[in-house]
């Protein structure tokens, strides 16, 4: 959609939240109670937009009492995540889980279990989402729905002081606000997968950061699969946990439910098609499976299947840096940036000190995403109250995508994102890798870099999301080129054992050179040896 | 992707438009929404959820259009399917939210699949 004639809306603001999924709502939330007033801007719509709202998260829940629990709770998925998780950020969001969850009981009715007892831990997409909304609005933040920011703005010293965008049902109506600082919370990106709610989760808030001089940390964790009937987004996993599964001839595969199943599933399908069956599923669960998630019977009872006896044939949907791991980097306990005035909250941000190598999956990164959001939110409300001055001047920070290098000209979008899905999903390149494949991988994505800076015209949201898928991507093959070994969800075909000096963090950045480079912080000498 | 707007059921109240994530619709002057960029659609069948009209059909299929007749459809019973199961709006009382059993379904699948075949339990615990 292009800019409207229309005079652009100019607003000030203490603190603006880019994106209204879960992350972004807690953040506006927390920046509001801390007294600043608040801005959330989001693509679509803040209450359905994002993979939370189709789906059910259940947060990493550990109560406080007995205190060993969590230290266990930790201490395992220290061990798990591969020297590349850290403790006392895994405590954090335990306890900031813990204490803010249940504050939205005046707006979610949170479930009883069969002994009526209150399950905080487990909310359902839509109705959370629905009150998160509320929620924040209850909290005077100013709501600005179907909103796409297209680029940030800073300040002379390199500080962003703002953000502009459009209003895509207000014909386009250009908006520009100025504030004190900003939470990023756009969502990571499944590369144009059908996960469940993804589409606009393109990583449009790796593209802003990085323009801002912001690193990445973690790209090369982008290898995280989602099962899925054929045809359908309905990646919603649990009914799969007693599946069966059959080849073309109707042979039962082994395919236990396990940690290594996506990746026999992953085999498999690479031999053919594969076709499940949901006959094990206990017969409690299955009377039940409509009230526990609602969507996920609407594909088999649209399509007429019977999944408890017949079979449907089923894929992996890529979730790219959304279950998988990678974001911009977090340089402290706040969730700042390394520029100032500039946060990042969910899975805009690497959730590396959480998850380390593996998959947050939904519990962690739930947490995170919620925690997350609490701290990026209060320390943008505290850094605001001491910018408040004069009218600054703004300095316009996109580039690809909106101001071209060379002459402008009609670009493929359809081929550009052909090519990123062309790269990123197929399980032989993304989630088993060789050397070979990368490079090849990364030749193409260099090419369309090439093609969309030098001639993508301006003010268009799908050539910003393309710019940022892309430009993730490369970040992302580059990473996973420099780390000669296999790491949690990160296989090399060709290094498939792991190797003890890379149990480190692996930053990235750059556009028309990508950089990978350790990061410093990350090498730990005694969680080094500890590691298998 | 979002196949259906029923005519006779839509009260034209703007909701679908509102909150669909990819902005899919356009409002329409003299009629139902019209899915006017039905190719951004994500198939999260949000829509269904916010029509409380129950005038939407979303085919679950995420990558190819499908023929939907509105009269099958409707004989169906699976208008409105998804916010029935819900619980929302007036079905509040009647579809419990079971979303606490998830934690419960994986432990389960977790313990049979460390037991020997034949072991597994039907039942809750």
């Amino acid at each position: 959609m292009a800019s409207s004639l229309l005079e652009p809306l100019s607003i000030k603001t203490d603190v603006l939240i880019v994106g209204g999924g879960m992350a972004g709502a807690w953040a506006a939330t927390a920046a509001a109670k801390a007294g600043a007033s608040v801005i959330l801007a989001e693509k679509g719509y803040c209450g359905t937009s994002g993979v939370t709202a189709a789906a059910g998260p259940g947060h990493w829940w550990v109560p406080p009492d007995p205190p060993e629990a969590r230290a266990a709770a930790v201490s395992n998925r220290i061990a798990a995540g591969l020297g590349l998780g850290e403790a006392d950020w895994m405590h954090r969001i335990l306890d900031q889980t813990w204490r803010t969850l249940p504050t939205l009981a005046s707006h979610y009715k949170f479930g009883v279990d069969d002994e009526g007892r209150v399950n905080y831990r487990a909310v359902r997409g839509p109705e959370y989402m629905r009150a998160l909304r509320q929620f924040v609005l209850s909290h005077g933040v100013m709501i600005l729905d179907q909103s796409p920011v297209i680029e940030l703005l800073a300040r002379d010293d390199g500080s962003i002081g703002g953000a502009r965008g459009l209003r895509r049902q207000q014909g386009g109506r250009l908006y520009e606000v100025e504030t004190g600082a900003v939470v990023l919370a756009a969502g990571g990106t499944s590369f144009l997968s059908h996960l469940l709610g993804s589409r606009t989760n393109t990583g449009d808030g790796y593209l802003l950061a990085a323009e801002a001089g912001a690193e990445m940390s973690g790209m090369e964790f982008t290898a995280a699969y989602t099962i899925a009937p054929a045809h359908s987004t309905m990646t919603r996993s649990m009914a799969y946990s007693f599946a069966s599964y059959y080849d073309a001839d109707g042979r039962e595969l082994d395919l236990p439910f396990g940690p290594d199943q996506t990746q026999r599933l992953a085999r498999a399908l690479l031999r053919g098609p594969v076709y499940c069956s949901l006959h094990k599923l206990p017969e409690d669960i299955k009377a039940r499976l409509h009230t526990i998630s609602p969507n996920v019977p609407l594909v088999f009872d649209r399509w007429s299947v019977d999944p408890y006896r017949g079979r449907f044939e089923v894929t992996l949907h890529n979730d790219g840096t959304i279950r998988g791991i990678g974001g911009v980097r977090v340089i402290d306990a706040d969730c700042a940036t390394s520029v100032p005035g500039l946060f990042v909250a969910g899975d805009n941000a690497s959730r590396e000190k959480v998850a380390g190598a593996i998959s947050g999956g939904g519990n962690v990164n739930s947490a995170w995403a919620l925690s997350s959001g609490v701290f990026a939110g209060k320390a943008a409300a505290r850094l605001a109250r001491g910018v408040r001055g004069g009218p600054a001047r703004l300095q316009p920070l996109g580039q690809a995508g909106l101001r071209p290098r060379r002459q402008r000209k009609a670009i493929d979008l359809t081929a550009v994102q052909a090519g990123v899905r062309a790269e990123m999903h197929p399980y032989d390149k993304n989630l088993f890798r060789d050397g070979t494949a990368l490079a090849a991988s990364r030749r193409s994505l260099d090419d369309l870099w090439t093609e969309l800076t030098d001639h993508a015209l301006h003010d268009n949201i799908a050539l910003r999301e393309a710019a940022a898928l892309v430009a993730t991507a490369r970040w992302s093959v580059s990473t996973s080129i420099r780390r000669t070994e296999s790491r949690g969800m990160h296989h090399r075909k060709d290094y498939p054992a792991p190797d003890p000096n890379f149990a480190v963090r692996l930053l990235s950045g750059g556009f028309d050179r990508v950089w990978v480079a350790a990061d410093q912080a990350s090498v730990r000498v005694d969680e080094l040896e500890a590691t298998p | 992707m979002i196949e259906l707007i029923l005519t006779d059921r839509c009260t034209n109240c703007g909701a679908c438009v509102e909150v669909c994530p990819t902005n899919v619709l356009d409002p329409s002057t003299s009629g139902p929404p019209v899915p006017a960029r039905i190719e951004d659609c994500q198939t999260c069948f949000m829509c269904e959820l916010y029509c409380a009209a129950d005038a939407i059909y979303v085919a679950p299929d995420c990558d190819r259009r499908v023929t939907v007749s509105p009269d099958d459809v409707i004989a169906s019973g699976r208008l409105g399917q998804y916010r029935r199961h819900s619980g929302w709006d007036e079905w509040a009382d009647q579809f419990p939210n079971n979303q606490w059993l998830m934690e419960l379904v994986f432990r389960r699948a977790g313990e049979a699949a460390t037991k020997p075949a034949g072991t597994e339990q039907n039942s809750i615990p």
